[in-house]
């Protein structure tokens, strides 16, 4: 990076006051990633564009939104109805809550399959942790904002979760609401925070996240540190710059991405009643409870496990805790081989049973509670923290295969 | 991987047959809606405006808006769909939001209840469950004042308004297992014991036009957005045609 001060013109009087060609460099055209990356290795790239998404459009509903108890509902049917290319700017932000989630879990997926936590990577993990806890905190604001019977009810249920920690719990949920229930006063709040306060910690988040992944550099399928393997000139025979490379590959991603959003976006926008609720379009009622209350779907594994336990305090506490299990993975996982390709099949079979929980969970806490689910509900609760559990276990002493020098 | 995923959903397969839980009403037909039928969709805002609006709002939307979609002119919306006046007694403006001209007060009075604003009834009910429910109301002398009731919202605090229309008529019983070992009577079939100026068929017809009509209140713009998607997606491809063969440009001399 000695030639910073050659560019001339324009580019050179910035960068003689402002690092410019140095940041571009350090974060994109040196910056050498694994040349192995998979199709795993999509979904960061595309959590990024996501949020840009989500920001550009949400400032645009700002300028029609009313965070208002009397004109919330109405407010979003003048966007849908009679602001210029309203409905498509709601639809990109309400897919893009569901398409941020699917992302997101697909991510943290690759980082459990390919051991992308463990040392020297815990702290990127962490942010990523944070930013999954800042995200559900957004969406769950966010999807209040509506006001329709499912964002008033479901907003509802999960407040009255805090009543359940002792002692402070009703002083608690008083405090979150500004009121005895859902209200006008819940509603400005929520407005406030889903738009400017969580934004602006998942942003600072999102930085620290990739700089603390740039500052150790990017993990790959096989679990190898490329670093461990460089030529004369400090540069890891296995790395190849992310910008050109990964750049236009992650273009390909990207298309590919917004092929299967457009479908949704243009042809599915309710997504069958799990991106946009049919209650939803009904509008908040406080005096009316609807048959049947759900999270939107990308909760319902947590909410599965709450309701799978019988007392309550109990289930907050399990459901907190399937989160918290998340964050310690670093540590739970003691193993030294870091990719599946090289780890036991003891480990495939947890992470078998991990996805299995999940997704089962997922889908049962969109359901309405029958015995048979319930005991089901138990059985992948076991699964969830099973995976844990057992991971602590067999990380300990685990029959690895031999894992190469270089990656292949 | 293959194995695996094998696996997966095999396990998950206890948990996925349970999604289908029949409820007891009837009729339960489907309905198909053809967005090209304008014609339809006007008979169906005329019906609309004729007896839903009486009580109901579509307060979402304006009258010169659905004269626009469904392409009815200006003066033929104000002739022929506007039957409301507003505060002082002036014909409601094509421009104006479609409100009803009942009060809520008096609505109150009358059903105990507000009439919902019928916006967005299709996406929240589904357009079956409309179909059905405005062909399912049948005579209860058990509810008092009312005499009615349906076979799809059971005890609905809703006159039946198209009676001149459909007539009136009695269900047919058939008793069966409710799945836990009790009998219940469930609804199979419907006696017209007094007709009205339509029969089944042209009935049927109508409600199906006004229910093409709801799904368009309900999503004016579902067409609009389909032919912009068509655009969209084409773009993509050919786009991803470019993207990936810069991509294999670029990726040649990595091995």
């Amino acid at each position: 990076m000695s030639d910073n001060n050659s560019n001339k013109g324009l580019l050179g009087w910035i960068d003689a006051r402002f690092p410019l060609t140095k940041m571009f460099e350090e974060h994109l055209s040196r910056y050498y990633a694994p040349k192995n990356f998979n199709f795993w290795y999509f979904f960061g790239s595309l959590a990024l564009l996501v949020l840009v998404m989500q920001i550009v459009t949400g400032i645009f509903l700002t300028m029609h939104y009313k965070p208002d108890g009397d004109m919330a509902f109405i407010s979003v049917e003048y966007i849908m109805r009679d602001v210029d290319w309203g409905w498509l700017i709601r639809y990109l932000h309400s897919t893009g809550s569901s398409a941020f989630f699917i992302i997101v879990y697909l991510h943290m997926f690759r980082g459990v399959m390919y051991g992308s936590y463990q040392k020297p990577r815990e702290l990127i993990w962490l942010f990523g942790m944070f930013i999954f806890l800042a995200l559900m905190a957004e969406a769950f604001m966010g999807y209040l904002l509506p006001w329709g019977q499912m964002s008033y009810w479901g907003a509802q249920v999960i407040i009255s979760l805090f009543g359940a920690i002792p002692l402070v719990g009703d002083e608690l949920t008083l405090w979150i609401r500004g009121d005895f229930v859902i209200s006008d006063a819940t509603l400005n709040r929520f407005f406030a925070l889903h738009v400017v306060a969580v934004p602006i910690v998942l942003l600072m988040l999102v930085v620290m996240h990739i700089l603390a992944l740039h500052e150790v550099g990017s993990n790959n399928p096989d679990g190898v540190e490329i670093k461990k393997n460089k030529d004369a000139n400090g540069i890891p025979l296995d790395g190849i710059p992310f910008h050109p490379y990964y750049s236009v590959k992650d273009l390909v991603g990207v298309v590919v991405f917004l092929i299967l959003f457009s479908l949704v976006v243009f042809f599915a926008p309710e997504m069958g009643g799990y991106f946009l609720e049919h209650a939803n379009f009904v509008p908040a009622d406080q005096f009316k409870t609807p048959e049947h209350i759900a999270p939107v779907w990308y909760f319902t594994p947590f909410y599965a496990i709450l309701r799978a336990i019988p007392d309550k305090l109990l289930g907050v506490i399990a459901m907190f805790g399937s989160i918290v299990m998340l964050f310690l993975l670093p540590w739970i996982d003691r193993g030294k081989v870091k990719s599946i390709r090289y780890r036991s099949s003891a480990f495939k079979w947890l992470l078998a049973m991990l996805v299995i929980s999940f997704i089962g969970l997922g889908y049962l806490g969109a359901l309405p509670l029958s015995d048979t689910r319930t005991f089901f509900a138990r059985v992948y609760s076991v699964g969830y923290f099973g995976f844990f559990l057992g991971l602590w276990w067999i990380s300990k002493n685990e029959n690895t295969k031999p894992v190469p020098e270089r990656v292949r | 991987m293959v194995k695996v995923l094998i696996i997966v959903t095999g396990l998950l397969l206890p948990t996925l047959g349970w999604g289908a839980a029949g409820g007891n009403t009837f009729p339960h037909d489907k309905i198909e809606i053809d967005w090209d039928d304008k014609a339809a969709m006007q008979r169906g805002a005329r019906t609309f405006v004729n007896y839903c609006m009486s009580c109901h709002s579509a307060a979402y939307s304006r009258f010169n808006r659905v004269g626009e979609d469904l392409g009815i002119s200006d003066e033929l919306v104000r002739d022929n769909l506007i039957f409301t006046t507003d505060i002082d007694g002036e014909k409601t403006k094509v421009g104006e939001l479609m409100k009803t001209t009942m009060t809520l007060a008096y609505a109150e009075k009358a059903f105990g209840i507000a009439p919902p604003d019928l916006s967005l009834v299709a996406r929240s009910r589904g357009v079956n469950w409309l179909y059905n429910y405005l062909r399912g109301f049948y005579v209860d002398e058990s509810r008092a004042g009312l005499g009615i009731n349906n076979g799809v919202f059971s005890n609905v605090g809703m006159p039946h308004v198209l009676a001149e229309l459909q007539g009136l008529q009695i269900p047919k019983y058939k008793v069966q297992d409710d799945g836990h070992g009790n009998e219940q009577e469930v609804i199979v079939g419907f006696d017209i014991i007094q007709p009205g100026s339509m029969t089944k068929s042209e009935y049927d017809q109508t409600i199906h036009d006004l229910v093409a009509f709801l799904d368009y209140l309900a999503e004016p713009y579902k067409q609009t957005r389909k032919n912009v998607g068509t655009g969209v997606i084409i773009f993509l491809f050919l786009f991803l045609i470019l993207a990936y063969a810069l991509k294999k440009e670029y990726w040649k001399d990595i091995h």
